[in-house]
């Protein structure tokens, strides 16, 4: 049995965060009511139900931010219980949207202390498998510190996976330093995590605009389930949603569908360490992109194959995906898909046999898919998809990045606000860049074969 | 004779499990008594209260399926596994064959030799071992590897006969054809027999022959079980004068081909017929006796240099097998697997010529050199088969 740990740094990294608790605790309650096989402590450890609640369930979590607000919020509210004092690292002033701030000035302040509580949650960890890492791009603790415990993570903890959430900035991003934030935290990604989970927070503003819209237009009779854990917050600890709820409860389902297969039953177990070695082909490439699906349920009854095969036809629609791209005008170098609920490998071989076809793979992985079967679905739902593709469509992201970055880089613009910290450098930018525009190259080389008719390697000739 | 089962991985031991329920629900319905008691001895031994317990022991670097795999069996009612015959660990092999077969296997082989042994005491004659895992995962095909070898080394004069699932076509595991790959090639030279079963194949067998409509792989591993326990049941045999033999299985494929000649062609074309090297027929049930099996004595079918009455095994047994009146189960040493295995090995050369993936193989102990050897080995075997005439 394995276990994972979840850090989450700065603001958005622990609403993010808060939500996804929320929901693992409504998982496995709603679980255990109906009696399936499951083990709680992979996320939290010591559960004790009584009555349908849960108590004395603490999480293996660090919450890490320099502003009180957030963790305050958190630990006055109805989650308090799951969360222990000494999880939580809190500062007063926050990182004024400056990555090095973040990185460098808090980074070095409070490295013993972070260190510290890690070791503890490790500890706490019979067998642990996985850091998760929440944070977002483009402010100052969530970029800065969150990159920062990242590479002590890969110090402290070198065997252990470590998987990114990160959250992109849009353009119209009101943080007008997000780009210099994002390129420096980009190039720790690309060096120190195993995996990269980039969600941009356009599609989700999408994504919950297309599902209000759902609720609004929907025929008389057909109504969103409302126990749904993608849609709704209703029924969890907390009782009211507050704005961006919506958003960052579907970044929490990405969470709750990644580790499924690890903490419940499956005819085909896919672990999280299998997420990194089969969807990495080479060590820098390692974002991928996820698609999420169904984002609601209706309740009213459609014929079941019908509706699983939509599914499947939905995960790879630009709709579902939690960043902006194309990926099927771009190219795929592996695919995963964790499927959950009552789905069997005849309906998963003739998904994939029925969408191969439209999907362009690099030449040397043509059929490059895993997959998982889980057989406990999301709470109200009967199936669910996660889709998470390593694919070249990434690369329009990171060039828009670079450009956005540049922009600023060129005119020297409150380049002064960094380089006055305490261990920035003026390198740091190049470096960060240029590692930037290394990656988007490697991108670009793959994505030049896809034009070009890849012939089979020569084989080997045997003496005969 | 015994049979010690060794279930390696979640294949492995999702297969076991109706390996072993499809045996003991044949061994105890039919009426006949030396039918059963010789079933029962190979692959079960009784507890003092008389229960029957598997022969087997059961591997996986994470505990989920195997617990799942007990539970099940013990829900049976008719058998059940040991209660001590399992190891597992709490983390798997990340579907990285060098992470089963460097690291897993190493660090646990003093406790995982331990259950062998103890299984291997409760038997008054060993025969031999079958380990069953898949080719794709991590834990099946590296453990299973590395456990094949430990066998060999402890068991010298004891069969290995290893049963293999290979994966789907389009993929299960991303790497699964690294994974195949550098399996095939290390059993090749520690194994005995190696029977293989391909998930394709298998799934068209639950749609178009058993008709059944939302395949799931419970289906899939009862075809398989239902198969192999068609193989490795009791049978009377020329040699075995009347009596069910002892050995279940006493292939003898020690054969040795002439010496190469000039003007054989490696050619994998279409047209060329399955020429088989040697097939095992097996006929279960009524009229075994009367059956007409001169089709499979013809010379046509096997190479020139082995004449058909020493290619040809025919094994009976007039106990109807699994439900089914009449049954017959072939096994065959021949060209069929050559498509499959060269379709392998042709992808995975093609993922190794670009080196994806490689670096995640490296950092467990293999190296670039590792994984051209199990190359060359393959394709000699390719080669060898391609040129059966």
């Amino acid at each position: 049995m394995t276990q994972s740990v979840v850090v989450q740094v700065g603001q958005c990294g622990n609403q993010v965060g808060c939500r996804f608790w929320d929901l693992a605790l409504r998982e496995h309650a709603h679980v255990n009511k109906v009696g399936a096989h499951v083990r709680p402590v992979q996320l939290g450890g010591g559960a004790c139900y009584v009555g349908g609640r849960i108590q004395h369930l603490k999480a293996r979590a660090v919450l890490i931010d320099m502003e009180e607000g957030v963790v305050h919020g958190i630990l006055q509210g109805p989650l308090r219980e799951v969360f222990d004092s000494a999880q939580l690292l809190t500062d007063v002033s926050g990182s004024g949207n400056n990555w090095a701030v973040g990185n460098l000035t808090y980074g070095s302040a409070y490295r013993d202390s972070i260190v510290n509580k890690l070791r503890k949650a490790a500890e706490h960890c019979d067998c642990l498998q996985c850091f998760f890492l929440i944070h977002s791009m483009g402010g100052g603790t969530g970029s800065g510190l969150g990159t920062r415990v990242l590479s002590l993570l890969e110090e402290e903890f070198p065997d252990v996976c470590r998987i990114v959430t990160a959250m992109y900035p849009s353009a119209e991003d009101d943080v007008i330093t997000s780009p210099y934030n994002s390129v420096l935290a980009m190039r720790e990604l690309t060096e120190h995590a195993d995996c990269v989970l980039p969600v941009e927070n356009q599609s989700l503003v999408d994504i919950v605009n297309k599902i209000s819209l759902m609720s609004h237009n929907a025929k008389p009779g057909c109504v969103l389930k409302k126990e749904s854990t993608v849609t709704s917050g209703q029924g969890g600890v907390s009782p009211t949603e507050r704005p961006f709820d919506a958003m960052n409860n579907i970044v929490a389902n990405l969470l709750l569908n990644i580790t499924s297969s690890s903490r419940f039953e499956g005819s085909l177990n896919m672990d999280l360490n299998e997420i990194a070695m089969n969807l990495v082909p080479f060590p820098r490439l390692h974002y991928l992109v996820p698609s999420l699906t169904p984002l609601y349920t209706l309740a009213d009854v459609n014929i079941p194959t019908r509706r699983l095969d939509q599914m499947f036809s939905d995960a790879f629609s630009k709709e579902h995906q939690l960043i902006r791209a194309d990926p099927k005008h771009s190219l795929y170098l592996a695919c995963a898909l964790m499927v959950r609920g009552n789905v069997q490998v005849s309906d998963l071989r003739r998904n994939i046999e029925r969408l191969r076809p439209s999907l362009p793979f690099v030449s040397w992985n043509q059929e490059g898919w895993k997959t998982g079967l889980c057989s406990v679905p999301p709470v109200g739902h009967t199936h669910s998809l996660l889709a998470l593709a390593n694919n070249t469509c990434v690369k329009p992201t990171f060039m828009e990045l670079r450009e956005r970055f540049t922009k600023l880089y060129k005119k020297k613009a409150h380049l002064h606000h960094y380089l006055h910290i305490d261990g920035m450098e003026q390198s740091a930018f190049s470096e960060s860049l240029s590692s930037l525009s290394a990656l988007i190259e490697e991108y670009h080389h793959l994505d030049a074969t896809k034009a070009r008719l890849i012939p089979d390697a020569p084989r080997l000739s045997i003496a005969r | 004779m015994s049979v010690v089962t060794v279930q390696l991985g979640q294949c492995g031991n999702q297969v076991g499990q109706e390996l072993f329920d499809v045996i003991c629900s044949d061994a105890r319905d039919v009426h006949r008594k030396t039918y059963s008691t010789v079933s029962c001895e190979r692959f079960f031994r009784e507890t003092t209260q008389g229960d029957l317990e598997a022969r087997a022991v059961l591997i996986d670097m994470e505990p989920k399926v195997i617990n799942h795999s007990m539970s099940k069996a013990a829900k049976s009612g008719r058998w059940r596994y040991g209660e001590t015959s399992h190891f597992s660990q709490k983390q798997g092999s990340g579907n990285n064959w060098a992470n089963g077969y460097c690291v897993h296997g190493p660090r646990h082989r003093d406790a995982v030799e331990e259950l062998m042994r103890r299984e291997v005491e409760h038997c008054d004659m060993l025969a031999g071992f079958i380990p069953i895992m898949s080719v794709a995962g991590g834990t099946g095909s590296g453990v299973g590897t590395f456990v094949t070898q430990c066998l060999r080394d402890i068991y010298p004069s004891s069969f290995v006969l290893n049963h293999l699932t290979w994966p789907y076509g389009t993929g299960e595991v991303i790497v699964q054809n690294y994974n195949s790959v550098l399996t095939l090639a290390h059993l090749y030279q520690l194994s005995d027999a190696i029977l293989v079963h391909e998930n394709d194949i298998v799934h068209k067998i639950c749609s178009q022959l058993l008709k059944i409509k939302q395949i799931s792989f419970s289906d899939i591993n009862r075809v398989i079980a239902h198969q192999l326990g068609g193989v490795l049941q009791p049978t009377l045999t020329p040699a075995s004068c009347g009596a069910y033999s002892r050995h279940p299985v006493g292939i003898d494929w020690q054969v040795c081909p002439p010496p190469a000649s000039a003007g054989r062609s490696r050619s994998l074309s279409a047209g060329s017929f399955n020429t088989s090297l040697a097939n095992l027929l097996i006929l279960r049930g009524k009229d075994v006796y009367s059956a007409e099996t001169g089709g499979f004595e013809d010379s046509a079918i096997y190479t020139s240099w082995l004449p058909p009455d020493e290619a040809l095994s025919l094994w009976k047994s007039p106990v109807p097998f699994n439900k089914y009146e009449k049954s017959a189960t072939l096994v065959s040493n021949s060209q069929a697997l050559l498509r499959p295995l060269d379709d392998m090995v042709r992808k995975a050369w093609n993922m190794f010529a670009s080196r994806a993936y490689i670096h995640q193989y490296v950092k467990f102990g293999i190296s670039e050199e590792d994984f051209l050897d199990s190359f060359t080995s393959l394709e000699q075997v390719i080669s060898s088969y391609s040129e059966l005439q």
